[in-house]
């Protein structure tokens, strides 16, 4: 079993879906932080058999939003003193804005300049362009 | 400021506040022939739609107001590449009230995020139509005295056209409304309308691929065009063409009171013969479309008379 040191002021990104810790890892930019950063991949998990594990030390607020939506399942434990004060579990946000971009070539997010590519949940649990309503797929 | 975006953007109250509306400006038309003097509607039309601009003019033009604006993207700014949202925040300066046909999905929506007047979606490509769906409600009402407790049987191109997708959202909210879905396999309701919209509430509805023996069961038979484009190969669309074709022999098939409704232009889906049966309402349709359009320019400006 590998040991990674505790970590005293910052945030665990626990139950990440193993093997797209990596992918998070980039979206957030933490190659870009001067700070300590663990990526833990294929960790024993209880519940989900393995997970990947990203501990930053500092101060650092990610975006929930991009987290909810790339991995729903993914808790955010928030450490101070070496200890968890808050455990944050995610859910799908209602709205993603500048996450993901309309594919639709007939939206006018295809052709707007700084246009805000917004999206909403709807009902079914998939994404839907707020302005040619079209459903998202990955 | 409230623009009219969506057809669902007005509660079920609302649209029918404006259809009275719209029902007294047919009936005493004198009464509203000055109530928009001195207010101008900017007609931005990015693509050509000579029927849906000249309504809307003749719309403002019959409220005493002015009408000025562009026809194609050609002769704006976009050519130059003007983005929506710049375009809108100069018409705000120079108009009361705009109605926007773009081509692209979302742009009226876009432009009424900065715009400082009413915006009004005259068409966002395949997307929404809401003063048609606004005129077809006028319509199946006048002719039917509700909207509520129909059977509308919707013939065509189902998949790709946008005002029945409009319209079985719109009539959806009102009670009792049951849908008979007549079209070729290949042009079948897109499933989030089965799935986002008639199953979810519980709104009965039955798919068939026959126009005949739908129809003595229909109040409303609203008829679009099956379009050759449509098709992957030309077989199956002269296989299923004339199966859409409403004629004179098949209307005896139909009720008494049923009403004929289509948004136009109508190629050859209808029949001629047709059109001097009591029955056919699509003229009717294009005069109603003028009167909900005043009704809505009024009713954005927060206008009364």
């Amino acid at each position: 079993m590998l040991n990674i040191d505790s970590i005293q002021n910052g945030i665990v990104i626990d139950h990440i879906k193993a093997g797209t810790g990596m992918k998070i890892y980039n979206l957030l930019n933490l190659d870009e932080l001067d700070c300590c950063v663990a990526l833990i991949k294929n960790a024993r998990s209880a519940k989900y058999g393995r997970k990947d594990i990203i501990k930053i030390e500092g101060e650092i607020r990610p975006d929930l939003e991009i987290l909810g939506y790339l991995d729903p399942n993914i808790t955010i434990c928030l450490i101070q003193g070496g200890k968890i004060v808050s455990k944050k579990q995610l859910t799908l946000p209602k709205t993603l804005k500048n996450v993901i971009k309309c594919k639709n070539p007939r939206c006018i997010c295809s052709i707007e300049e700084e246009i805000e590519h917004i999206f909403d949940l709807g009902d079914n649990g998939t994404y839907r362009c707020r302005y040619c309503e079209q459903e998202f797929h990955a | 400021m409230r623009h009219m975006i969506d057809p669902l953007d007005f509660s079920t109250e609302e649209v029918l506040a404006l259809l009275d509306l719209a029902d007294d400006m047919r009936q005493f038309p004198q009464k509203y022939q000055d109530v928009c003097a001195r207010k101008k509607l900017a007609t931005l039309f990015y693509e050509p739609s000579t029927r849906t601009r000249l309504s809307f003019e003749a719309a403002m033009l019959n409220l005493g107001g002015s009408v000025l604006g562009f026809s194609s993207a050609d002769s704006s700014s976009a050519s130059k590449g003007e983005s929506v949202a710049d375009t809108i925040r100069v018409i705000s300066c120079y108009a009361d009230i705009c109605a926007m046909r773009h081509p692209k999905e979302g742009a009226p929506l876009r432009a009424s995020r900065f715009s400082r007047i009413p915006v009004i979606n005259a068409g966002d490509g395949g997307h929404q139509h809401p003063t048609q769906t606004l005129t077809d409600l006028m319509t199946i009402r006048s002719r039917k005295g509700r909207l509520d407790h129909l059977t509308i049987g919707l013939c065509g191109d189902l998949k790709f056209g946008r005002t029945v997708h409009s319209l079985i959202k719109s009539i959806s909210r009102f009670e009792g409304i049951r849908f008979v879905l007549i079209s070729p396999d290949e042009l079948r309701v897109p499933d989030y309308i089965i799935n986002e919209v008639l199953k979810p509430g519980n709104i009965p509805f039955e798919e068939t691929t026959s126009l005949e023996k739908a129809l003595p069961q229909l109040d409303i038979l609203y008829m679009t065009r099956v379009q050759k484009e449509r098709f992957f190969n030309e077989e199956d669309y002269i296989r299923l063409k004339d199966s859409y074709i409403l004629t004179e022999e098949k209307m005896r098939l139909a009720p008494n009171d049923m009403a004929v409704l289509h948004p136009l232009p109508r190629v050859n889906e209808i029949a001629l013969g047709v059109d001097n049966d009591p029955r056919a309402a699509y003229f009717e349709q294009v005069q109603n479309g003028v009167y909900v359009r005043q009704a809505l320019i009024m009713t954005l400006l927060g206008l009364t008379v």
